[in-house]
């Protein structure tokens, strides 16, 4: 009995805290200034929303394929996604669609190379 | 347990909505694209939220779709908006 109880609370807790994850990342887009600001928002689901989920249907039924497969899901993901955010970063930073303002440190502008946003003069 | 099924079905349903939001009103191509992850990531959780909650791993496999196809509809906008064509 106490094994059934003990999973069911894991469960919840997984299940909150990627539901959490999901909640934060959209009230972080709505709030957040400019593309590159959003993409922190973007990326947490991706990756700790999954390994949450995939660890929680691990737990609900442990068969040998299951894991194989969720061990897929989460190696693929944790693979690509920083692939795309870090081509969504340069595509936002070439196309100067953040604001210099807020912008505390500029490590691409100074050094000499193509990445350079078009407008910036400096 | 019906308490967890609410809590998490509102969080996903205000994040998949908030996300909607910035879809539509997203000024730059890029934020569309950025909301578009967050709404399948939102989907994928729901949908692996589901499949934990009711214990059966039917759609496990949709999950690894939509992990790729988040991947791939982002990296082709992300070369399509990056002006020079960097190969």
């Amino acid at each position: 009995m106490t094994d059934d109880v003990v999973r069911d609370v894991f469960t919840a807790g997984l299940v909150l805290l990627s539901a959490f994850l999901c909640f934060a990342a959209g009230v972080g887009l709505i709030r957040f200034p400019d593309v590159l600001s959003r993409l922190h928002a973007a990326t947490k689901p991706q990756i700790l929303g999954l390994i949450a989920i995939v660890v929680d249907v691990a737990v609900a039924n442990p068969s040998a394929a299951t894991i194989t497969l969720a061990l897929a899901i989460v190696f693929f993901q944790s693979l690509t996604a920083p692939i795309a955010a870090h081509m969504l970063g340069r595509a936002a930073f070439r196309t100067d669609h953040f604001r210099r303002d807020i912008l505390v440190v500029d490590e691409v502008s100074s050094r000499p190379g193509p990445s350079r946003p078009h407008s910036a003069k400096n | 347990m019906t308490v967890v099924i609410v809590i998490a079905g509102v969080l996903f349903g205000v994040g998949a909505v908030a996300a909607l939001w910035r879809i539509i009103r997203g000024p730059s191509a890029l934020d569309r694209i950025i909301a578009s992850d967050v709404l399948i990531a939102t989907a994928m959780c729901a949908i692996g939220a589901q499949m934990a909650i009711s214990g059966h791993t039917d759609n496990l496999p949709v999950l690894l779709v939509l992990a790729l196809f988040t991947v791939v509809g982002s990296v082709s906008v992300a070369r399509f908006i990056s002006t020079r064509d960097d190969t």
